[in-house]
């Protein structure tokens, strides 16, 4: 059978196919259909030939098969040292052997591919920085992402997740009116307590346009309210735009290029349109490196940045606190033994890995932050990147890969991890779930706000 | 014969060995794509340099990667390998004799006990290099016979020339071994996986740039591997 109903090469981009593929519950029909799929082996070449260039082609070529990107590998680590996990291995029985097979492949192979692509690799590219010749099998492992969706091979949720892209531009079902509506209903219930609070929709030229994670309208609106409460107190001027908001990118974990483009296309459009002074995003690290440090190449600038300065929230906080918009109570300083989880998508692919412990410095009674270790850029990912959180039939292999962030969390002897990445809490959530290791984790705004001092006069009146 | 192998065809094998690494530099830059690759290399060459330069320092000194640091042992029998496989050739006083012959010209040459040395340690670090590749799951499970043969071809010319060298039976055999072998050795450097020779550096730069460009160098904070 050359295409299944619902497991095929194209993508999802109607709202029937999407709940057909939704109605298959865990994708038991998608999986076996998957079984049948015919590998368009001269697509598959065609397309290697074409956007294969010198970084990849000269990384399979000269890969020293040194061995010395194993231990770099959580996945490796985690799984007993199986050669297997070794990085390079993994992406050379796959993406090597397709290329070395000039892309003549059956379906078992690209089947095996998809397994190794998702649940073998996180795209978290800490490999890249101990392999002598630079080889990121990272960088890599996402080429490949691309190849096996474009013919069809990809875990069940992310063809939805990337369907659900195309479809509402955002990671969820959630449009427009149902986001214009969530911030106006946050508005509401939080100006009660914070006299003036506004979330302004659609503002033009304001000072900052902030954008977020589907997952805040959809699960937890009360991020959006918090973000709110920060800017409120800050003094900011600000705005969401109704169109545009959303900046995650399940996509690009699908590998799905093309619904990317058209994703942070949307972004910057809202930019142009509502031409803001600079943009914030939440707390989280594979929205940023969707829109802030990916986005600007798949849409094609030139200079490889969104079309105005786009800052993490992280940068935006410790900002605030520096300059003093956002003061702490000092006596509402944790005080107890707290660490950080640094995700890979904004510290080692963006660098900010300084400005988290700024903010730690005034968050935090001296002597009570802990570092993992290794931290910054050296951290491991949490074990849940890279689309790993969300794949069901991963979930045994995603649990494995949850043990190290658990060693390395032990070792620190914190019960409090601050983790500014939904992707990042996720994982340590599912992690305690799973191994009960009696810890709390949290993002940075619901502490931030708990230890704010509050000018007097945006206190609420006091009715005695 | 002799005559042939270090005159005509050594000067065939120079040329194709160099002019090929050659090319290949030339294809590996024209082969960097902005948009596929996701650098602006053009819009921040600066910190694209930077960032390039960082990083092959890093990875040529064998302290200044966390990868060298973590593995003393390796490093340092990875760094005497790379070493007398590249110094002796160019430093030994027989080839030196033979720049002169041709050329006019000659370098500094090793002292000959060092040029046994470091003949030597290549030689072992051969070994021992292939004594690893059997010793070690994860390393084990990536060798192909392609990278023993890789091996052989690096090593193969200072096993012949430290035969000949000692004298160790027919002389005239070994000299002419040797030079093959060290023909062979040159002629495979743009062809094999030894293009790495050059390949090294166009990789690390690549990588460096995409660092110093996007990945924090433009936001002051520089990897430290
Ligand atoms: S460290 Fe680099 S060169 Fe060595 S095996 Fe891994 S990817 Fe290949
Ligand atoms: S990118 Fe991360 S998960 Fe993937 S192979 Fe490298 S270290 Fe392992
Ligand atoms: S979820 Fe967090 S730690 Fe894991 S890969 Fe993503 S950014 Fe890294």
């Amino acid at each position: 059978m050359p295409e299944g109903k619902i497991c095929n090469k194209q993508p999802i981009n109607t709202v029937e196919q999407l709940q057909l593929t939704l109605a298959d519950k865990s994708g038991i029909k998608y999986y076996e259909e998957m079984e049948h799929l015919d590998v368009d082996t001269d697509k598959l070449w065609a397309s290697i030939q074409k956007t294969m260039k010198s970084r990849t082609k000269t990384w399979l070529e000269i890969c020293a098969h040194c061995g010395l990107c194993a231990e770099s590998c959580f996945l490796y680590q985690v799984n007993g040292k199986v050669p297997t996990q070794v990085p390079s291995y993994k992406i050379q029985s796959t993406l090597g052997e397709m290329v070395k097979r000039k892309g003549k492949v059956d379906n078992a192979f690209m089947r095996h591919a998809m397994e190794v692509a998702w649940s073998q690799c996180t795209c978290c590219n800490r490999c890249g920085m101990y392999c002598p010749h630079g080889i990121d099998v990272g960088v890599m492992f996402s080429y490949l992402r691309g190849l096996l969706y474009s013919q069809g091979f990809v875990p069940w949720e992310l063809k939805i997740g990337s369907g659900m892209h195309r479809i509402y531009r955002a990671q969820m079902d959630v449009t427009q009116e149902d986001w214009v509506e969530t911030c106006e209903w946050m508005a509401e219930e939080t100006e009660e307590e914070w006299p003036g609070l506004e979330i302004p929709v659609d503002k033009k030229d304001a000072d900052i346009m902030y954008t977020c994670n589907a997952r805040e309208p959809k699960h937890y609106p009360e991020d959006i309210a918090e973000a709110a409460i920060l800017f409120h107190v800050a003094g900011e001027n600000w705005t969401v735009p109704s169109e545009g908001w959303e900046q995650t990118s399940l996509s690009m974990f699908a590998g799905d290029w093309e619904c990317c483009k058209d994703n942070v296309q949307n972004v910057y459009n809202a930019i142009e349109r509502l031409n803001p002074k600079r943009c914030i995003g939440t707390e989280c690290g594979h929205a940023h490196r969707a829109t802030v440090i990916e986005g600007p190449y798949w849409v094609g600038r030139e200079d490889g940045l969104p079309p105005r300065p786009y800052i993490h929230y992280v940068e935006w906080l410790a900002e605030a606190l520096r300059t003093g918009k956002l003061k702490i109570d000092p006596a509402k300083r944790i005080k107890e033994p707290v660490t950080l989880q640094d995700s890979c998508n904004y510290v080692r692919n963006h660098g900010l890995k300084m400005i988290t412990r700024e903010i730690i410095e005034y968050i935090v009674e001296p002597g009570y932050f802990v570092e993992m270790s290794p931290n910054r850029e050296h951290n491991y990912c949490c074990g849940g990147g890279g689309g790993f959180n969300g794949i069901g039939k991963f979930r045994p292999q995603r649990n494995v890969a949850l043990r190290k962030k658990m060693e390395q969390i032990i070792d620190t002897g914190a019960k409090l991890v601050i983790a500014p990445c939904h992707n990042c809490w996720d994982a340590i959530r599912d992690l305690e779930e799973e191994y009960h290791i009696g810890i709390r984790w949290s993002f940075l705004k619901p502490l931030i706000i708990s230890m704010l001092e509050v000018p007097e006069h945006l206190k609420p009146k006091e009715e005695e | 014969m002799y005559d042939f192998l270090t005159g005509p065809m050594l000067w065939l094998t120079f040329i194709v060995s160099f002019g090929g690494l050659l090319v290949r530099v030339i294809l590996y830059i024209k082969g960097l794509d902005q948009q596929l690759d996701r650098v602006a290399y053009r819009a921040h060459l600066s910190y694209g340099i930077k960032g390039a330069i960082r990083s092959i320092l890093c990875w040529l000194n064998p302290i200044g990667a966390r990868g060298w640091r973590i593995r003393p042992g390796f490093t340092f029998m990875f760094f005497l390998f790379h070493i007398g496989l590249l110094l002796t050739p160019v430093f030994l006083a027989a080839h030196n004799v033979m720049l002169q012959d041709a050329l006019g010209i000659s370098l500094p040459a090793l002292p000959s006990f060092l040029a046994d040395t470091l003949a030597w340690i290549v030689v072992v670090g051969g070994v021992f290099m292939i004594l690893r590749r059997i010793a070690f799951p994860e390393v084990r499970i990536l060798t192909t016979a392609y990278d023993y043969l890789v091996l052989v071809i690096a090593v193969a010319p200072f096993v012949t020339g430290l035969i000949a060298r000692y004298a160790v039976g027919d002389y005239q055999f070994w000299l002419l071994a040797h030079i093959i072998c060290g023909e062979i050795w040159l002629l495979s450097l743009p062809f094999t996986k030894l293009s790495h020779c050059v390949l090294f550096f166009m990789s690390r730069a690549q990588l460096g740039m995409d660092y110093g460009i996007k990945r924090g160098g433009m936001k002051g904070s520089s990897m430290a591997w």
